[in-house]
């Protein structure tokens, strides 16, 4: 996690989040997917957040114990069997993910077309130094890129920052680093989410009855976030503060960096996953060997979560550090059917820990990750389309159309090449192109119909 | 003007739509990404049809309004071909999901997916033809003060209504006359979405506009419950509860 602190009046500093799609891990069995997002550079408040999530499901826990066990007749069948119960399902994890992005989209572009704070210019982040007020169209162009090169720099040092203390087990400073930006997040963003929202409805609130609205709002969402509490309040959490972080992108990044920002980052985001020295590949190499999640708490889980008092398998054989985690990350994805629950049961314990009956295994769902980065970029592109399309709809409309679409052949990608994939470069690809080509083409065609009444 | 016409036209426009969506669509995932992916082929049509009318004004010269007429009739040939690309992809995907299934069938018969298509063309057509309009409608403002119709507003809500339930409709024919090969089908579809979207150039001429386009509306809703297997028959038994 990449979180620091800023000096400075304003409010964040943008970690880097990388998100991205990440199958099921162990490469020698192929088990299904559940879509994982590894994503990097945490965000906090004001940070960008990185989050990575492995899948822990079966297949991992299935993958290691495979390997070991080497029986290729059995590997086969199973293998069959999952890749037909992915496609299968696979049409459910779809919609898994459309409901909280689209939560996500709903939120941001309510709040900017309603709160007018969220559109005003109010100064930049020092991420992005260069000010694009100049008269030149060729001089504005080289500030926005001067300062996406300024921000990507950044994300990229944060990114290499996080993978290094992951690799020398620096666990307590990334999870304490996680807390300090959730907190920032979950109070004084809410604060002034909160502030600016009863402004512009014209609402009074006094200082007491605030105090204790936004105490309970943000004690509760760290307990959910970080520790314990029921899927769908902690999943509510994680799309209201990844909401929150991308109204604070909509707001600080000047208008065509934002653009060169959200393309930039992309194709980040595509090295970063694919390429064998790219540092998210690297995270969750690392990860995979030592088997154990990676930064829970900061993804975006669809699965039931386990009971509070179950633990998973391999609990044993990590580290304290990381107990608070597990229990706030479900990913524990089971295979539905009887026979293959027993088989991993029976064959995933190496350790004789607590007896995990049948009826819970079966009782979990399969469920999905993301990771929270996706959702901000997504919001951001979505967002500022609201913001900037002179106040056109169909604008909006079509990006958050095109990013459903992109989600949806990630997803389909991730079903057939079965390993880590980024989430952001083909939605936010088609988002980009619906933008300015909506915003500049079918605007005009769409206004001087609905002018003359026409419908086509 | 303000919240009550907004929610009233709102209503009138995607209250049929929504409620398609809500009982037919919402319970099954595979349909609502055939929903999704339905509106995105219709949004890269009328990206296309923009991008031609756009050209065509530079080109010519002329006013925007005078080549709308060629605009509106490109963007209704573009839709229909995207309808079609629509369903070559459908029919790979039934295909596809009929191999992977334990009984050789697809989940989804190819004519629920054709429904599902139409209604998503409609859906967005929809969307995108009203809430601009629905998005003035909550503001202050005289409707028609410059000698236009002061029924701008309920006019566009039922027209719009009635283009989903005609996208539907014709989704349903088109992909039942493209699987039986015949163009007579695809010819009539590809012609009544002509002759609606003509009949929208009488506007504010409402009796000759709403009028005949409701009447389509009918009739081919009429030949799509036909197409689809429906019969008389089949409304007594439906009705009769048996």
């Amino acid at each position: 996690m990449i979180t620091f602190m800023n000096n400075s009046d304003s409010e964040e500093e943008p970690c880097n989040e990388r998100t991205s799609l990440m199958s099921a891990e162990s490469p020698p069995v192929p088990s299904y997917q559940d879509g994982l997002q590894a994503s990097e550079a945490g965000e906090a408040q004001a940070h960008r957040k990185r989050r990575a999530g492995s899948s822990r499901g079966p297949s991992n826990i299935a993958g290691g114990e495979m390997s070991g066990s080497g029986v290729p007749v059995r590997e086969s069948i199973l293998e069959n069997e999952e890749e037909e119960l992915t496609l299968k399902y696979g049409a459910k994890h779809v919609i898994m993910l459309f409901v909280p992005v689209t939560l996500c989209m709903i939120v941001v572009v309510a709040t900017i077309k309603s709160v007018r704070f969220y559109t005003e210019k109010n100064g930049q982040l020092i991420y992005t130094p260069f000010s694009e007020d100049t008269p030149s169209v060729g001089q504005r162009l080289l500030n926005s890129v001067l300062n996406t090169i300024v921000m990507i720099s950044v994300i990229i040092v944060m990114t290499v920052f996080l993978v290094l203390l992951y690799k020398y087990r620096c666990y307590k400073f990334i999870h304490g680093w996680l807390i300090l930006s959730s907190l920032m997040l979950l109070f004084l963003f809410t604060y002034i989410y909160l502030g600016e929202v009863l402004k512009t409805y014209n609402v009074a609130m006094d200082y007491p009855t605030l105090f204790i609205v936004i105490w309970n709002f943000g004690a509760v969402g760290m307990i959910c976030i970080h520790w314990k509490g029921p899927l769908q309040l902690q999943q509510a959490y994680l799309i209201m503060i990844s909401a929150l972080m991308a109204l604070v992108f909509i707001k600080y990044l000047p208008e065509w960096s934002a653009w060169v920002i959200l393309g930039a980052i992309s194709i980040y985001d595509l090295m970063a996953v694919l390429c064998p020295k790219g540092p998210l590949r690297m995270l969750v190499e690392t990860a995979q060997e030592r088997n154990e999640p990676i930064f829970p708490a900061l993804i975006y889980s669809s699965a039931m979560m386990w009971t509070v008092g179950m633990a998973k398998p391999d609990t044993a054989a990590r580290g304290p550090s990381q107990q608070t985690w597990d229990a706030a990350e479900d990913g524990r994805e089971h295979l539905r059917s009887p026979s293959h629950a027993e088989s991993q049961m029976s064959e995933t314990s190496p350790v004789p820990t607590r007896p995990v009956t049948l009826e819970e295994l079966e009782e979990e769902e399969r469920g999905v990750k993301l990771g929270l980065g996706d959702f901000i970029f997504y919001s951001v592109l979505v967002g500022k389309a609201a913001a900037t399309a002179s106040g056109d709809w169909n604008t909006t409309l079509a990006c958050f159309v095109a990013i459903l679409i992109g989600l949806c052949l990630t997803l389909l990608l991730l079903a057939v090449f079965k390993k880590a994939l980024p989430a952001l470069p083909i939605s936010i690809t088609f988002g980009l192109i619906f933008y300015f080509s909506t915003d500049n083409l079918v605007r005009p065609f769409m206004d001087t119909l609905a002018s003359h009444q026409l419908y086509i | 003007m303000g919240a009550v016409v907004l929610l009233g036209c709102a209503a009138i426009a995607l209250g049929p739509a929504a409620a398609l969506v809500l009982l037919t669509v919402v319970a099954e995932p595979l349909l609502v990404i055939v929903l999704v992916a339905g509106a995105f082929f219709w949004l890269l049509s009328l990206l296309a049809a923009s991008l031609l009318w756009s050209v065509a004004v530079q080109l010519s010269g002329r006013e925007d309004a005078a080549l709308l007429p060629l605009g509106a009739a490109a963007a209704v040939l573009l839709q229909e071909l995207c309808r079609f690309a629509c369903f070559k992809m459908l029919k790979k995907a039934d295909e596809g999901l009929a191999t992977l299934s334990e009984d050789g069938r697809s989940p989804i018969s190819l004519r629920r997916m054709a429904y599902v298509s139409g209604l998503s063309f409609g859906i967005i057509s929809g969307v995108f033809s009203i809430t601009n309009i629905l998005a003035d409608s909550a503001g202050p403002g005289t409707v028609g003060i410059h000698g236009d119709s002061p029924y701008y507003f309920i006019t566009s809500a039922f027209l719009t209504m009635a283009l989903v339930l005609l996208h539907t409709f014709w989704g349903i024919i088109f992909f039942d006359a493209c699987e039986r090969r015949r163009a007579r089908g695809l010819g009539l579809v590809v012609g009544s979405h002509l002759l609606t979207s003509g009949l929208t150039f009488l506007n504010p001429w409402y009796e000759a506009s709403l009028g005949p386009i409701f009447i389509l509306t009918l009739c081919t809703g009429l030949w799509a419950f036909k197409t689809a297997g429906g019969s008389f028959h089949n409304i007594l038994k439906c009705l009769s509860c048996k």
